[in-house]
Formats: structure tokens, C-alpha cells, sequence
């Protein structure tokens, strides 16, 4: 009897150890390709990052140097406009979903929130360039910022739609006990609560369409040039990078690594910002 | 200073007071009062009065009714999908469903089972929420004034005096439940609902509020949900049993609870059922 409980103890702390490692082992294998690609790009890329790389534009070819300030820019105006678009939009329907859960509408707002994250982006690009590219005349930076807005919206509404399910009713009574209306009710009392969540939400929807190209080459299409003018071509990092990189000449395959790195840092960044404002405006109910 | 904050708050129209309120002093009046959700009739014909600066009990077992009487007192109960009241309630001679329920709710404060200050508030903007959600602009120093008078009156202010600007949910269980009741009152109520207050908190914290409901009735009418028949005995002037939805016997306390007209409201009060 004493025997067969120590077997069975024995085989349960082999099975035990077995699981542990192989969880590990996954795990590291799985971290292991990022790695390498964080070690690459840096290797390949941190040479070219200099003060004048990020304050310049490019040199033709066959000049060495340059920068890619109109990148820089051009990515920062296109990813403002499309939050601008975008945030408005996913919050409001993040509370319709989470009040209204199930009304018919809800419903099929939620199916196409679903169906619209899991369309390739590219799609959303040829769309837009239907939409509205080809009614505007020509390739603008706002037909771009509107891709990536359309981009935005699931991840957003998702989020805010579950870290306000997730505040307790309690808040919701309390603040309508107090005579508030359900409009104060919702911008005073419950998003406020949920705001941690939202936020996150935001930023890692700027993280992802950041680094989006297709949808960029049919849209913003890009420009050698500085520009801030939102109804004509504009550069963004991501384009940048895809004719930099499948260009023939050295030099600007560089600025393509080094312009990789900058848009790996640029991201790394907004996790750690994530977590700062997650820790900042945390609630405990 | 005192009036000065009482001018923003929204006085209602009471032009037709009927003269056996008055003489009465009742508050609060219920007559035939049903309340359903859907097809479930939760209140029953209920008639009941409360006057003015007493302390009303209500008990009952669990599913009785109470929470819902409660909460159709200030309108909170339309809040659920398809629930529907009929009947009369009377607040100060209006009709409560005539009301604007903004206006109802600025006179009853309400206090629920669990503590809920608003997360992403300090203590300080937690006492003067309501004012903040209605959008009545108030100066420093009103906003000074509100915040300790509701403070004191909810004997939180000794506790919190030094860090108001904390989050008011660092505080504890108890203190939030106080912070919530300073909250309520920060809108100079007329009268008090508690919803079980009490429910979730350590028996110290429950002595404490109910020291402070008894200090409380000399300004406020108060009327509190409790499963608690010893706390309903401590802190309340009238009781009123539920049960199956009905109000089976509404008396002051001390007869109810030595000689209760209703079997069924001896044996709650015996705990032979509940």
C-alpha cells in the first residue's frame, strides 16, 4: 500500500517536472525569434542613427548621408489625423456595446468589429483608394490617415467596451442617485473608471497601424519631399522603409535599417507608455 | 456661507400640499403601491407613511421586496429593463412619478449595500460628486464648506481631514461606506435610503454607522434595508416587515419587535425563518 502512494507520488513529480520544463522551453523558444530580430535590427540599423539622420531629408542617390525628417513628419501628421478620426468613434461604440449589449444593433456592430480586424489590411487600403482616393483626384495623406482609422476602431471599441463592462453597477447607481443624467453618468463617472483601459487600448492600436505599409501604399503613396499639406502625397516611415529596402543602392538600404529601428523604438516606447498610464490611472473599485 | 450653498441647490415646486401631510408630518406616503419586473410583481399593494426625522427599518427575508420598496422611494427602480410600478408615493404631497426624477433624488440621498465611491475621485470630489455630475458651480470655498460640513456629518472628517486629495477608495470598507453617506449628503437631502449599508462591513464600522444614523435622524428622515433584526432594534423609531412582497406589519419598533401583531412577523422576528 505505502509503496504504491510513493510510485504514484514518484510519477506525479516526474510528470510535474516535465510539464514546468516543457512550459519553459516553449516560452524561450518563442521569445528566441524576437531576439534575433531586436539583434538585427539593431546591429544593421544603429549605425545610421544619428542626430542628422532623424533632423534631414534624404540625399539623392549616390550622395552618402541623409535622413528621413520627412518620415519622421509624415508619420507623425498621418497617425494624428487617424487617432483624431479614430478615438471619437471606437468610444462611443465601446459604450453603446456595453450599455446596449443586447440590442439588435449591437449585435451586428460587434460582428463587424470582429470581421474588421481580421481584414487584411491591404484590403482596407484598396478600399479606401476606391472611396476615396479616386473621388479625390490623386494619392493624399488624409485618404491614408483614414485607412489606419478604420485600422484603429476594433481594437479600441473592444477595449473600451470590456474594461467598461467591467465597472461595477455600483458606480453607475451611485452616480444616478446623485440626480446625475445617464450622459454625466457615462463622461463623468464610468469612463472616467474605465479610462485606464481605454488609454492602453489606444495606444497599442497606435502601435500596430504605426508599422502598417499596405495600407499606406495606396493612400498616402508617399513623397520624397517634406510635406504637411494632408490632401497631397505625404512619406511615413513604414513607406519609407519598403521602397528604401527594395531599392538597389547600399546607401539607402541603410536608411531603411536605420528607419526600421527607429519605428522599433518608436513602439517599444509606446508599451512602456502603455504601462505608465495603465499604473497611472488605475482604479480599485 | 450655509446659504449660499443651499441657493444652488434645485428647489422643486410644491404648490399643492395636501393639509393632512402637513399635519402629519408625514414625508413620505405609499398608497396601493405595486412594483413588477416584467411579469413578476415584486410589491404588492403596499400603504405605508413615514414621517418626518424617524428612523424607518425595513426587514424582511431575502426576496421580500425591500430593496425594491427602497429603491421605487427615489425612482432608482425604473432603472431595470421592463420594470414598471403602479400605485401611488407621495414625497411632500407631489407625486414621485411626476416628478423629474433629477430633482427627486437631489431630496433623498441613497446609500447602497456595497461601498462604491467613484473610482477615479478623490475623497475630497467624492463628497461633492453630485454637484460636479449636475454641473452646479460652486467657489472654493463652498466647495470647502460642503466637503467638511458632509464630512463632520458623516463623522468621516477627523479620519480623512489630511488626506482628502486621496483616492477615496484607498479608504477603508467602513470608511468608504461613510464617505458614500457624506456623499448623499453633500446634496442636503431630505431623506436617507440605506440599502443594507451595512451588509458588507466589519461589526466595529457597522457600530459606527449606526451611532451615526441615530445622530443623523435630527436633520434627515431615514429609511434603512436591513437583514440585521438586532440592528433594525438599535437604530430604528418604526419597522416594517415584508414578506412575499406585502407589507405584513408596519409599527413602531418597540411594539413590533415585544408584541407583533402577525405570526408570520413573530416568527422573522424570532428567527424562525428569514
Amino acid at each position: 500500500m505505502i509503496n504504491n502512494v510513493e510510485r504514484a507520488v514518484r510519477t506525479r513529480h516526474i510528470k510535474n517536472s516535465v510539464f514546468k520544463w516543457g512550459v519553459i522551453a516553449f516560452t524561450f523558444i518563442a521569445v528566441l525569434p524576437l531576439i534575433f530580430i531586436l539583434y538585427y535590427l539593431v546591429q544593421k540599423g544603429v549605425t545610421s542613427i544619428t542626430w542628422a539622420f532623424l533632423t534631414h531629408m534624404p540625399k539623392p542617390v549616390g550622395e552618402t548621408g541623409g535622413g528621413i525628417l520627412n518620415a519622421i513628419v509624415g508619420s507623425a501628421i498621418i497617425i494624428f489625423m487617424a487617432c483624431i478620426i479614430a478615438i471619437p468613434f471606437s468610444i462611443a461604440i465601446g459604450v453603446y456595446l456595453s450599455e446596449f449589449p443586447k440590442a439588435g444593433i449591437a449585435n451586428w456592430a460587434r460582428l463587424s468589429i470582429d470581421m474588421l480586424q481580421g481584414v487584411p489590411s491591404i484590403v482596407i487600403g484598396i478600399v479606401i483608394y476606391e472611396w476615396v482616393v479616386k473621388p479625390m483626384g490623386g494619392f493624399s495623406a488624409i485618404s491614408g490617415s483614414i485607412a489606419l482609422a478604420i485600422m484603429m476602431i476594433p481594437p479600441i471599441a473592444k477595449a473600451t467596451e470590456e474594461t467598461l463592462k467591467r465597472v461595477p453597477a455600483g458606480l453607475k447607481e451611485a452616480s444616478f442617485s446623485l440626480g446625475a443624467s445617464y450622459y454625466q453618468t457615462t463622461m463623468r463617472a464610468l469612463l472616467p473608471a474605465a479610462m485606464s483601459g481605454i488609454l492602453s487600448g489606444v495606444i497599442l492600436s497606435i502601435a500596430r497601424i504605426s508599422g502598417e505599409t499596405a495600407p499606406l501604399l495606396f493612400t498616402s503613396f508617399g513623397n520624397p519631399y517634406l510635406s504637411a499639406n494632408i490632401t497631397k502625397p505625404m512619406s511615413s516611415i513604414p513607406l519609407l522603409i519598403f521602397n528604401y529596402a527594395i531599392s538597389p543602392y547600399d546607401e539607402w538600404q541603410k536608411l531603411a535599417w536605420g528607419a526600421s529601428l527607429v519605428l522599433i523604438i518608436f513602439i517599444f516606447l509606446l508599451n512602456i507608455i502603455t504601462k505608465i498610464a495603465e499604473r497611472k490611472w488605475k482604479v480599485q473599485y | 456661507m450655509e446659504s449660499a450653498v443651499l441657493n444652488v441647490t434645485v428647489t422643486p415646486k410644491m404648490e399643492t400640499k395636501s393639509p393632512d401631510t402637513i399635519a402629519n408630518n408625514v414625508i413620505l406616503k405609499a398608497e396601493d403601491f405595486c412594483a413588477s419586473f416584467g411579469s413578476n410583481q415584486v410589491l404588492k399593494k403596499v400603504n405605508m407613511a413615514i414621517t418626518r426625522n424617524h428612523v424607518v427599518a425595513v426587514l424582511g427575508p431575502s426576496g421580500c421586496g425591500k430593496t425594491t420598496f427602497v429603491r421605487c422611494i427615489n425612482r432608482m427602480h425604473e432603472l431595470a429593463p421592463d420594470a414598471t410600478v403602479e400605485g401611488k408615493m407621495i414625497y411632500n404631497g407631489d407625486d414621485v412619478y411626476k416628478m423629474n426624477p433629477v430633482v427627486l433624488r437631489s431630496h433623498i440621498g441613497m446609500v447602497f449595500q456595497r461601498p462604491n465611491p467613484f473610482p477615479s475621485m478623490s475623497t475630497y470630489e467624492n463628497v461633492i460628486a453630485g454637484y460636479i455630475f449636475n454641473e452646479i458651480k460652486l467657489t472654493k470655498a463652498q466647495k470647502d464648506e460642503v466637503v467638511e460640513t458632509s464630512l463632520k456629518s458623516a463623522s468621516l472628517w477627523d479620519e480623512v481631514k489630511d488626506i482628502l486629495h486621496k483616492k477615496g477608495t484607498s479608504l477603508s470598507g467602513g470608511q468608504q461606506q461613510r464617505l458614500c453617506i457624506a456623499r448623499a449628503l453633500a446634496m442636503k437631502p431630505k431623506m436617507l435610503l440605506l440599502d443594507e449599508p451595512t451588509a458588507a462591513l466589519d461589526p466595529i464600522s457597522t457600530l459606527k454607522i449606526e451611532e451615526l444614523l441615530v445622530t443623523l435622524k435630527e436633520t434627515y428622515t431615514i429609511v434603512i434595508v436591513t437583514h440585521n433584526i438586532q440592528q433594525a432594534g438599535r437604530v430604528s423609531d418604526k419597522a416594517a416587515f415584508f414578506y412575499l412582497g406585502e407589507l405584513i406589519e408596519y409599527d413602531d419598533t418597540k411594539n413590533m419587535f415585544t408584541n407583533p401583531k402577525e405570526e408570520r412577523t413573530q416568527n422573522y422576528i424570532t428567527g424562525r425563518f428569514g
